[in-house]
């Protein structure tokens, strides 16, 4: 088989989602704005709510009935998720979107704001990992 | 009824990532890391997850409404400013940090790692202060 076929499948997977969720509810698969629509307690959040719970019953699913053991967990250290979520919480919260709100649902409807957000976000990303990895050597 | 298609479209959501390999730290990393052994998945998922938004949502829009509601609800700002691109900065410096995005985290959850968990309520702290630094 094409050896990126499951990235594919799964990205169709997401996208499919996506259009799944504006087409019965109107709204934007954005995972950061679902996730604070939950715990900021809005109004008519049980989907929200239960859209978390699939985000966690999918892999379960996934690797079970698949039989696809789980990825290696991180050889980083713990500050270093910590800092990573910080960082990522914060960075959310301005943004106004993750890489599912601003990449995928934001490019889909052509937002001028999503593109310049998911260029950016992708920049600092690819600059973050290499100053990591290639100018301080660390992993 | 709406519970349900929350339900679905989150497990649809989370098979897509797991099946990607966006659970996994090391890909994303990898995709990120341009100048090393590169690693392209996270180009197949995001073009994968793009044609299939651009093409539905396109056919969806066309309607006045959602199945299950009066209107689409979507985001209505069209500036682009400061905030925006600090933010979407940010974001992507944490990213770099730890290979996870909220979406993954949140799946990865079911790996029951500490990291991810640390990860997850890290990222909750960090969206509450900035909510209250930003609306005061």
């Amino acid at each position: 088989m094409f050896a990126y076929a499951t990235p594919l499948i799964g990205g169709l997977l997401i996208g499919t989602s996506a259009v799944a969720l504006l087409w019965f509810l109107g709204r934007i698969a954005g995972v950061a704005g679902i996730v604070w629509g939950a715990i900021s307690a809005q109004p008519d959040n049980a989907w929200r709510w239960l859209f978390i719970v699939g985000l966690l019953l999918g892999p379960a699913l996934y690797h079970t009935l698949t039989a696809t053991p789980y990825p290696v967990p991180s050889a980083l250290p713990w500050w270093q998720a910590a800092a990573g979520g910080l960082l990522v919480g914060i960075g959310v919260k301005l943004g106004s979107g993750c890489t599912s709100g601003h990449g995928v649902c934001g490019l889909g409807r052509l937002s001028p704001r999503s593109l310049v957000a998911t260029i950016t976000f992708m920049a600092t990303g690819i600059a973050t990992v290499y100053v990591i990895r290639h100018v301080l050597g660390a992993m | 009824m709406k519970a349900i298609i929350g339900l679905l479209c989150g497990t649809l959501f989370g098979i897509g990532l797991a099946m990607s390999g966006m659970t996994d730290t090391a890909k994303v990393l990898g995709f990120l890391d341009v100048s090393g052994d590169w690693v392209p998945d996270l180009a197949f998922v995001m073009g994968g997850a793009v044609c299939v938004t651009l093409v539905g949502f396109y056919l969806v829009l066309k309607s006045k409404a959602p199945l299950l509601g009066k209107k689409f609800l979507l985001p209505g700002t069209r500036i682009i400013d400061g905030r925006l691109l600090g933010g979407a900065a940010i974001f992507g410096i944490g990213w770099g940090v730890y290979g996870y995005c909220p979406g993954p985290a949140l799946s990865a959850l079911v790996y029951m790692e500490q990291n991810t968990g640390i990860f997850v309520v890290a990222m909750l702290v960090g969206m509450a202060l900035t909510n209250r630094l930003t609306r005061a």
